[in-house]
């Protein structure tokens, strides 16, 4: 009696526990400030501070959110935030927690922006920048090859990105006209599939 | 008007980026170097370099960077950058955050049924494509040297490109510290050894 008695307190303390917003602020804050390369080099400080650290989720609810913020569009990393932030807090927590996502990064960004004009003439930067600038189109041409093993690309639908690179390299079509396109025909032809009872 | 166009551009790049921070950089390619003309080729490797070495997510740097640079060029003074930026960086965010809430809310496992998975396999295919355009279109004297007129600076520029690549794709080197790793190579041989 007394045992289920204390089990139930307990259980309920934990509902009640509201996540601060200025602690979901920080804890975002440092996310986003502490990670160089992008949002996938966030996930495991994410992991850290929300699961392991803070225990806002369980290890198996941010795999999921990991998986539904791949899938959606935007920015990953912000797509982390806002559904971690809503289910934390709701609509104030997603706005808490976005913008501590991105507000240093914009503010570093803004301050290296206003520098860069007055950096541009100085012959040091310049040599630096072009040592620079071949290895930056390099780590673009990169994940083209890293992203087509991961998206299962064979020799039945390599067509695909084929021409759609060809289409915006020479052609000068919109990407966007392209995605448009992907994404009406890749959603019939699932429709298709589901009817005959196959899946890509 | 410079700010109404930046919000819809960026309204619009960031609901259709489907493939990460790579594929962010080649929409804002097409939307801001080639449609609209807000900064060059140059200026776009140069951003793509300096987003890449600041903290945050890629997207949200570049989105910053590119609306600070569009008013630039489009001749305002540096607090309308200031603001161009936060409103290319917020606008981006706006309907994929609309988005993500509603699927939260309503239907969180939609990306599990069948048609929406075989959609974003598609959609993730074809994003590959777009980035080898995005990379395709950089290949140019902009960020190479011209093969004749500066034949040092081209043949150069292939060597760091080549060494760059197999590092980042066979090695996995980190992209930070290949970008410091080709900035000092910069620095060394056109500072040092070649001056011009």
């Amino acid at each position: 009696m007394e045992n289920s008695e204390v089990t139930k307190t307990n259980a309920n303390s934990q509902a009640d526990k509201k996540v601060g917003l200025p602690a979901l602020f920080s804890s975002f804050c440092k996310i986003g400030a502490f990670t160089i390369g992008g949002g996938y080099a966030m996930i495991p400080l994410m992991e850290k501070e929300l699961v392991d650290r803070h225990q806002w989720v369980d290890r198996e609810t941010f795999m999921d959110v990991l998986s539904l913020s791949q899938a959606m569009p935007g920015v990953f990393a912000v797509n982390m935030a806002s559904n971690i932030g809503y289910r934390l807090r709701g609509i104030a927590g997603t706005v808490t927690a976005v913008l501590g996502n991105i507000l240093l990064p914009i503010v570093i960004i803004i301050l290296w922006a206003t520098c860069f004009k007055f950096l541009s003439g100085n012959p040091i930067f310049e040599a630096i920048f072009k040592g620079i600038r071949p290895a930056v189109v390099a780590l673009i041409a990169s994940p083209v090859f890293t992203m087509a093993m991961t998206a299962n690309l064979n020799w039945r639908n390599a067509w695909i990105p084929a021409i759609a690179a060809l289409l915006i390299w020479l052609l000068g079509v919109s990407p966007i006209l392209i995605i448009i396109a992907a994404g009406v025909g890749g959603f019939i032809y699932g429709k298709y599939l589901e009817r005959k009872g196959e899946s890509l | 008007m410079i700010f109404l166009k930046l919000f819809y551009t960026f309204l619009r790049i960031g609901i259709f980026n489907f493939g990460g921070g790579y594929a962010m950089i080649a929409l804002i390619q097409n939307e801001v170097v080639t449609r609209n003309g807000w900064m060059t080729m140059q200026e776009f490797v140069d951003m793509v370099a300096v987003s890449q070495m600041t903290p945050g997510p890629i997207g949200i740097n570049v989105a910053t960077y590119a609306g600070y640079s569009a008013v630039i060029h489009a001749g305002y003074s540096v607090p309308m950058a200031i603001l161009g930026s936060f409103i290319a960086s917020f606008s981006v965010i706006l309907l994929p955050v609309i988005a993500m809430l509603l699927v939260t809310k309503f239907l969180m496992k939609v990306q599990n049924q069948p048609a929406v998975q075989t959609m974003l396999k598609t959609l993730r295919i074809v994003f590959v494509g777009l980035i080898a355009a995005a990379a395709l279109l950089l290949l140019t004297p902009e960020s190479f040297g011209s093969p004749t007129e500066q034949t040092t600076q081209f043949i150069i520029s292939v060597i760091l490109f080549l060494a760059t690549f197999i590092a980042a794709f066979k090695f996995k080197v980190s992209p930070i510290l290949l970008l410091v790793l080709s900035g000092v190579a910069g620095y060394i041989i056109y500072g040092l050894i070649l001056p011009a």
